[in-house]
């Protein structure tokens, strides 16, 4: 359920028809003098922030002149509420309260439909109107398919003893309400309180909007970056883990980073689940032996192994971290070679220190643990792969075993090399990214193990040289499956002459300015 | 070629699994994507009778040997009636290819994709109820009925969905898709078989959810034993609670919770789980199920054994 602001929701309700507050949004104080100014009348100050009770919190102030307003708005901007500090603020006309009402929309999974929630009474969340007027909150499921009709409104509303104008009006208003969320794909929308005002007009207070994180795509204009439901805004990490999620549908790839900074005390694990219900169960299994997780992650549904790959250089982007945990349900359907494939290539150019337990149990479980046995030896760290006969919690024991015997200090975020292969290498384009040869390198080779090894079967030996058996367009549009199998085949039995470069936007960047933020003497990062 | 089954019992030969049977005749809806193609080996292999494809654009091609067409009516109309669609279109194009299977006649839908929008969901759920069709998903690995059939994703390959399930008397619903294999597989390890294992999806609004799925287990000649691997969020379990209450569901129960230690307000990965309040809490969950009965592990460990006290309580074979 990604959320947006109050003016946001705002702004949609009035293209809809819905009549709100006359106002505007502002970042400075000197805008929101202007918009006061604009108004001409004392106005309300409201922080833009995701958090319920602003009124309690001080974020809601009142002003009867332009002056007022800008002093205002200066306490207000900058201010740090929760976990938000307050940089946007929103600037309406006072209203002139004669009664307030509820109006909401939530999804009812149980009769699998929209639900249609009023209330004669407003201004408190619903819950304690629930607890103090049952009687004046009446519901109905709307049809999906046939749409919200005004009549069943008005029939809906005056249940309430709601009569004559406002009755019209209420119900003109909330039909157009229930459109534009449908519209927009609210997961959930409520307008706490509609304000009918001592000239009889109703307008939409507050209101709040969430929009179904599947359904955001079809709403870029919303400008929503991370659709997930956060009572904070996204870390830069977060964005970082969520454009790979955006752009590569294969799989899921969900992350939460549950620490803003791990200190090097912290007994905190970098955690990649997998599967929902597996994840949460491996989460509780490490949390019972006293680590902190550094970051949730889930990567499920049969990822492929590029994807795999970029959250595990995620996960590793956090210092500190003592150890990386990978575990899910333990008898996973995924095709498990390629999450060990991913983990190969992320840990082996990181040159992991802290050591891993990866639980990679499920279908193909065998190969899966025979691939991280076989090519994860050359790396400081200590790595130990499990199947599905070994318990999340001797899992996360061995997990603590490894860590104490090591004493690590934890781990050391690396700069991400700039690639720059020289131009005349043979390349193409595979779906997210670039598959590099260096071909003068295949003369050594002796098994042309990279052609048996591509699962997909796009590789062929053309005058003893590895090369592209499809169409460049089609390796591009995804025939090249990015199982990553060439790589790890040439790297480690034959001569190192497959690289296959999958850029991660913005990582770079991230990584460089934690190294220099952290210690801007430590030489971290330059020793690559 | 289709697998038969080593060992049918008598009873399990003849009665009709509660969404699924060997002679069920299947489509797979986007049967030439990746997906599609290799979990149309898995269920063929399996013993599905997998007997058309639809991509639209593609029709007139082969994939393992099952005939591609352009529309559901047109896969119908070539290969006679069908009783389920397995979906694999990408999660944008679900509703209109659910539709349409709905639209065709058929009566089940299993739909794999995540990141479905809701509102679509609700537009299938709405037009299956019109139609007299039920669904499964979206967001499901699918379900298996051991030695029977397979629809969807569950177990990966037929090797190891034969090693994992077997026949047998519990039946299995799960909001977890992995979690609906493991607790399978360690029933099959302790000798206690499954008569159908559904992974009844992750997403907030699915389909058939547990009160569905619980309902049919009860109808069901082999089930005799429910396991339920439960979660935080939505109102699925306290509605199995409703139906022991009102003595709608007999047979007994065995039950876990996943998410004791999420916070409120923050999803985990299933979108589904998210708690709301105190609303599908951890607490009010467990409470509520025991209060009609409900044997509640705390470890997914422990529901081999219990699973096994309530059978042998009961009399009778567990394979």
């Amino acid at each position: 359920m990604a959320r947006i602001y109050e003016y946001q929701s705002k702004n949609l309700l009035k293209k809809g028809g819905v009549p709100t507050p006359q106002g505007e949004v502002a970042s400075t104080p000197e805008e929101a003098r202007a918009v006061a100014e604009r108004i001409g009348r004392p106005v309300v100050i409201k922080m833009q922030v995701w958090v319920t009770g602003r009124a309690g919190l001080g974020g809601i102030q009142f002003a009867d002149s332009p002056e007022e307003a800008e002093a205002k708005a200066r306490e207000l901007l900058g201010k740090k509420v929760k976990n938000f500090v307050v940089d946007r603020i929103l600037v309406e006309e006072k209203l002139d309260i004669e009664a307030e009402y509820f109006a909401g929309l939530v999804i009812d999974d149980a009769q699998k439909c929209p639900l249609l929630v009023f209330s004669s009474v407003g201004g408190t969340g619903i819950e304690e109107i629930a607890r103090t007027h049952p009687e004046k909150i009446t519901k109905m499921p709307v049809d999906i398919l046939a749409g919200l009709r005004e009549y069943q409104v008005r029939n809906l509303i005056r249940k309430t003893g709601i009569t004559g104008k406002p009755l019209v009006q209420l119900s003109s208003l909330l039909t157009r309400f229930y459109k534009v969320a449908h519209a927009y794909d609210a997961r959930s929308a409520e307008m706490n309180p509609l304000v009918l005002t001592r000239d009889g007009k109703i307008y939409a207070a507050d209101c709040h909007f969430t929009v179904d994180d599947y359904a955001v795509f079809r709403h870029p204009d919303l400008g929503i970056e991370v659709a997930r439901e956060f009572d904070r805004p996204p870390t830069e990490l977060e964005k970082i883990a969520y454009q790979v999620e955006e752009k590569d549908h294969r799989g899921t790839f969900y992350f939460l980073q549950m620490i803003d900074e791990v200190s090097p005390q912290d007994l905190a694990i970098g955690f990649n689940g997998a599967g929902g219900g597996g994840s949460m169960m491996s989460m509780d299994a490490v949390l019972g032996r006293g680590f902190k997780l550094a970051n949730y992650c889930d990567t499920s549904g049969n990822p492929a192994a590029a994807k795999v790959y970029r959250a595990a250089k995620i996960i590793l982007s956090q210092p500190h971290i003592k150890g990386y945990f990978a575990s899910g349900s333990g008898v996973a359907s995924q095709e498990q070679y390629h999450s060990a494939r991913g983990l190969v290539k992320a840990f082996y150019e990181e040159q992991l220190e802290i050591p891993g337990v990866i639980r990679l149990g499920g279908n193909f479980e065998e190969k899966a643990i025979e691939i991280l046995g076989t090519y994860l030896k050359g790396i400081p760290g200590e790595v130990e792969g499990y199947g599905r006969d070994d318990s999340p919690e001797f899992c996360a024991r061995r997990m603590e075993e490894l860590i104490h015997a090591g004493e690590s200090l934890g781990h050391r975020v690396r700069s991400i090399e700039v690639l720059s292969p020289p131009a005349e290498r043979y390349s193409f384009e595979i779906l997210t990214g670039n598959l590099f040869i260096d071909q003068d390198k295949c003369r050594d080779c002796q098994s042309k193990g990279c052609v048996e090894a591509c699962t997909a079967g796009i590789l062929a030996i053309e005058d003893g040289r590895a090369a592209l058996a499809i169409s460049r367009e089609d390796a591009k549009r995804g025939k090249c499956t990015e199982c990553l199998a060439c790589e790890i085949f040439c790297k480690f039995h034959e001569q190192d002459a497959i690289f296959i470069h999958l850029p991660i936007p913005g990582l770079k960047e991230y990584r460089d300015s934690l190294i220099n933020g952290l210690d801007p003497a430590s030489d971290l990062g330059k020793d690559r | 070629m289709v697998w038969i089954p080593r060992r049918i019992s008598g009873r399990i030969g003849k009665a009709m699994s509660i969404l699924v049977d060997a002679a069920s005749r299947v489509l797979v809806q986007g049967i030439t994507g990746r997906e599609g193609m290799v979990r149309t080996q898995l269920m063929k292999d399996y013993g599905t009778t997998v007997v058309a494809g639809v991509t639209p654009g593609k029709g007139g091609q082969n994939v393992c040997d099952v005939p591609v067409y352009d529309s559901v009516e047109e896969a119908w109309q070539a290969s006679g009636p069908l009783d389920i669609s397995v979906v694999f279109v990408p999660a944008m194009l679900v509703k209109n290819a659910a539709l349409e299977a709905i639209a065709a006649g058929i009566k089940l839908v299993v739909i794999v994709p995540d990141r479905v929008p809701i509102l679509d969901v609700l537009e299938i759920a709405r037009f299956a109820d019109i139609k007299g069709a039920r669904f499964v998903g979206p967001n499901t690995l699918g379900l298996v009925s051991p030695g029977k059939a397979v629809l969807g994703m569950i177990g990966g390959r037929a090797e190891s969905a034969r090693e994992w399930f077997r026949p047998g008397p519990v039946g299995v619903t799960s909001r977890s898709g992995g979690m609906t294999s493991a607790i399978s597989y360690y029933l099959t390890e302790a000798g206690i078989g499954q008569s159908t294992i559904v992974h009844v999806g992750g997403d907030a609004v699915v389909g058939m959810s547990h009160p569905e799925v619980v309902a049919s287990f009860q109808e069901d000649e082999q089930t005799r034993l429910i396991v339920m691997f439960g979660e935080i969020g939505t109102t699925q379990e306290e509605r199995v609670a409703d139906l022991i209450e009102n003595g709608n569901v007999t047979k007994p129960v065995v039950a876990y919770i996943g998410g004791k230690a999420a916070k409120s307000g923050t999803r985990f990965s299933h979108a589904g789980a998210i708690v709301e309040g105190t609303r599908g809490s951890h607490a009010s969950k467990v409470e509520r199920l025991q209060a009609v009965g409900v044997q509640v592990v705390d470890s997914i460990a422990d529901i081999p054994q219990v699973a096994a006290q309530l059978l042998d309580s009961m009399g009778g074979k567990n394979e």
